[in-house]
């Protein structure tokens, strides 16, 4: 962990302790259930983002992917009658083609992430409405799914399952991005994707593999948000998550120029997020303020950290002056 | 001081440094230096990087003041100068990293922030009185564009005609060019040489600072010389020369180059092969060239003649658009730079800091990089396995940092260099392509890299490199393929090297 993931763990401590003094129901289990659900939803789409960011790109559509995977999954398995491992699987192999059409149209037809996936967060928003002719989509009377239900919405000793599944993709992704060969390369193609590529890497296929991670982690919380919600009304589902998404990876020290940035970062800026929210709702501050207070702290955050990052420069370099001083006395 | 030129030597000294000192915590960047410039005279400023020419512009720029010593600038003394009273005197930079906006046009950048206005609230640009301002400006420095040119489609040479243009209209009596040559081709060079000719014609003094010393001789009324912040010499101007510099400069004298064997060297087998190949720059222009094995193949011609464009298609940078390539007697089809790299084709890019390394990596990631799967487990990189090949090159390259955990963009240029070197080198190359490889580099690193070179080609590798430089071109090579246009003009041969040869050839002549 480092120093940066360290004080934003420090500001999740003092912001929980401070609403857990002006309320303490902030500790009751349920609420701490709850609150931990969502982070594991928020934080499965927030990883998948920061794949994406870590190339220097943005995927603006996975709030209208989570809104129309979501439709189309209730959809297969309430009406449509398929089984849901299979509808699971295909869910997930469509945020893999979503994902794959974005880095192709990116890497090989050279557009730009933020108006490709500008588009596709149109696109699929407007797909699932008419999907459904701006119906909802939800489960009959009595219709359920033990096993799908449990795996989602489900607890295991109190803890929500979906935040159990965070942890294990975390595991996972925390390899991938910060111990493979492919994370080196996802950090080498953020830093400088000319010199990547001058280097003998195949930077288009890395960074596709990037959207088609992030499509995959996407499909997969649209599953988990399905089964949270139970009904889906596409035109308003899923909306901003994008934002919620890319908030956590800024908050967690991801750079949206790309190259930078942990895996522990984004998942303490979605708890932190959450927290916030959480904190809304708890300290009775009139919920229409929700965003401005996100957008706020969002703000508060980044300029404390690039304040820090400018403080900490400059020691370093008359620490660095001081070095050569004695250096220069040794010889 | 030994003035040849007695009517500069009448003169009194436009500007005069006495006894400066400048150190930063730990560091004497300037010790006790003195020097001084009158009107209308050419100083060429030479030192290895580090020897203090950056603090000593630091201080003329007022960018940063001295501790101790006095600055005198027409005649008025002074601890140190501010920026404002740097440019108030008229002391102007020309970078060897270009300030320019090269989306405007040249009249535009030339008079940024002074531009003539029109009457009126709306404070609109007038634009035919800028082009008249900027007309005299562009014949000074003898321009052959337009001021509503835009920047982005002069060459090299014409945008630092540009940056003087801009010096002299704030009226410069000291126009400092800061290693102005050191991206330049031939006949670029002799264009920016004159320039400067002219400038001393109209009065106005020169500070040339250069690793090119042929030019220094050429056009340098007296040559200061500094040394770990010192004063080492300075050379009047019937002592200027090559070799007078160079001892000033490393305190010793090198050894003569070391001359390759002059006896034709036996041709190697041929490993990389270009037949009719045709690059996007220069679609109607079809290439045949072939480097052997054990030699090196300067590649020299004028920029813009299609070398470097000719060296990405080789690495799979850049298509090929006809003909083909062949490695070792085998066709060699490259769709990316990757399979260039898996058939043993390197190359060392021309623009290091945007191609060559990554700078916010450390030395044993940009040496791991091109051949990670083989510092890997299951696909988990192994850092111990990293940082032995990268210490094994920074012990063989004699790379100068910290350790190989260091950031390569804390580096000097020549060890970064050796950090591009020393990622090919951890491989096998079989072809090695090197782009102005020894751009910005001091004289030191430059010598270490003509003998890895030279080793590289003596142990069997294909050796093709690219440079404006003609004492390298000539120096290094084994054999010379000059272009001309997208074109090979002329292949020479050892006994037929010569700068007059490969100018001829390079501008589309025959060669004697």
């Amino acid at each position: 962990m480092n120093k940066k993931d360290l004080g934003l763990l420090i500001l999740i401590l003092v912001v929980g302790a401070i609403v857990a003094i002006i309320n303490p129901r902030f500790l009751l289990p349920i609420n701490l259930a709850n609150t931990s659900n969502l982070i594991g939803l928020f934080g499965i789409l927030s990883i998948g983002q920061a794949f994406v960011i870590i190339t220097g790109g943005i995927e603006l559509s996975v709030g209208s992917v989570v809104a129309l995977l979501g439709t189309l999954f209730i959809d297969f398995i309430a009406v449509r009658g398929m089984g849901w491992p299979i509808a699971f699987v295909l869910i997930l192999v469509l945020g893999a083609v979503i994902g794959l059409a974005h880095g192709w149209l990116i890497t090989r037809l050279k557009l730009q992430p933020f108006v490709v996936t500008l588009c596709g967060l149109l696109i699929y928003r407007g797909v699932a409405r008419f999907y459904t002719a701006d119906g909802t989509a939800g489960f009959a009377f009595g219709q359920n799914f033990p096993d799908l239900e449990f795996l989602t919405a489900g607890r295991s000793w109190g803890v929500p399952n979906s935040f159990f599944a965070l942890i294990v993709i975390a595991i996972v992704m925390w390899v991938v991005l910060h111990r493979s060969v492919f994370g080196r390369y996802l950090y080498a193609i953020g830093k400088n994707e000319e010199a990547a590529k001058y280097s003998g890497i195949r930077t288009g296929r890395v960074v596709m593999a990037a959207y088609v991670i992030c499509g995959v982690l996407t499909a997969l919380s649209a599953i988990y948000f399905a089964m949270y919600t139970r009904s889906i009304s596409p035109a308003s589902h899923g909306q901003f998550y994008e934002l919620y998404a890319i908030a956590a990876a800024v908050l967690g020290g991801f750079s949206l120029r790309g190259g930078e940035g942990s895996l522990i970062g984004v998942i303490l800026g979605t708890v932190l997020l959450q927290e916030l929210q959480n904190l809304v709702n708890l300290l009775g501050i009139p919920s229409s303020l929700n965003f401005a207070v996100m957008g706020g702290v969002i703000l508060i955050g980044v300029l404390v950290d690039q304040q820090w990052g400018v403080f900490r420069a400059r020691r370093r370099m008359v620490d660095a002056a001081r070095k050569g001083a004695v250096g220069a006395a040794a010889e | 001081m030994n003035y040849s030129d007695t009517s500069i030597a009448a003169t009194t000294p436009f500007l005069s440094l006495e006894n400066v000192r400048k150190t930063y915590p730990g560091v004497v960047a300037l010790d006790g230096f003195s020097m001084e410039v009158r009107p209308g005279e050419v100083i060429g400023l030479v030192g290895e990087n580090g020897a203090g020419k950056s603090t000593l512009m630091k201080i003329l720029g007022g960018v940063t003041t001295p501790d101790t010593g006095t600055i005198t600038v027409d005649g008025a003394a002074r601890k140190g100068l501010t920026v404002e009273a740097s440019l108030g005197s008229g002391i102007a930079f020309v970078h060897q990293e270009l300030n320019l906006f090269d989306n405007l046009d040249v009249a535009a950048n030339i008079f940024f922030g002074r531009e003539p206005l029109r009457a009126g609230p709306l404070r609109l640009v007038d634009r035919s009185k800028l082009r008249e301002m900027v007309a005299p400006l562009l014949k000074r420095v003898g321009a052959n564009f337009s001021a509503d040119t835009q920047v982005a489609d002069l060459s090299l040479a014409q945008q630092q005609m540009v940056e003087i243009a801009k010096a002299l209209s704030i009226k410069a009596r000291l126009v400092i060019l800061d290693e102005p040559t050191s991206s330049l081709p031939i006949a670029e060079t002799d264009k920016l040489l004159d320039v400067i000719k002219a400038l001393k014609a109209d009065g106005i003094s020169v500070i040339f600072i250069s690793h090119r010393l042929h030019e220094i001789e050429r056009v340098a009324d007296r040559v200061v010389v500094l040394r770990d912040g010192m004063l080492a010499g300075t050379l009047g101007k019937r002592d200027v020369n090559h070799d007078q510099m160079v001892k000033l400069m490393i305190g010793r004298m090198l050894k003569e180059r070391e001359k390759a064997s002059e006896a034709a060297r036996a041709p190697g087998a041929v490993a990389l092969s270009a037949k009719a190949v045709r690059t996007p720059t220069y679609p109607g222009r079809p290439v045949d060239l072939d480097v052997q094995h054990g030699e090196i193949l300067g590649l020299a011609g004028l920029v813009g003649s299609g070398r470097t464009e000719l060296a990405r298609v080789f690495f799979g940078i850049d298509s090929c658009l006809g003909g083909t390539l062949e490695l070792d007697g085998r066709p060699l089809a490259l769709a990316s730079a990757a399979d260039a790299v898996a058939h043993g084709i390197f190359l060392v890019p021309e623009d290091r800091k945007l191609t060559g390394i990554l700078l916010d990596l450390s030395i044993a990631q940009n040496i791991s990089l091109p051949n990670l799967p083989a510092h890997a487990k299951r696909s988990l990189v192994s850092a111990s396995a990293e940082t032995a090949t990268a210490e094994t090159q920074k012990k063989n390259l004699g790379i100068k940092a910290p350790s190989v955990q260091t950031r390569t963009g804390t580096l000097s240029g020549g060890n970064q260099q050796k950090v591009v070197l020393g990622k090919w080198l951890a491989m096998n190359p079989k072809v090695m392509i090197l782009d102005e490889p020894t751009r910005g580099i001091d004289i030191g690193a430059k010598a270490e890299i003509y003998g890895l070179m030279r080793a590289l080609a003596d142990a069997g590798v294909a050796v093709l490199m690219i440079s404006s430089d003609m004492e390298e071109v000539i120096g290094v090579s084994d054999r010379i393929a000059v272009m001309h246009e997208g074109q090979i003009s002329g292949i020479l041969d050892k006994d037929q090297f010569s700068q007059e040869n490969v100018l001829l050839l390079a501008v589309g002549k025959p060669a004697n």
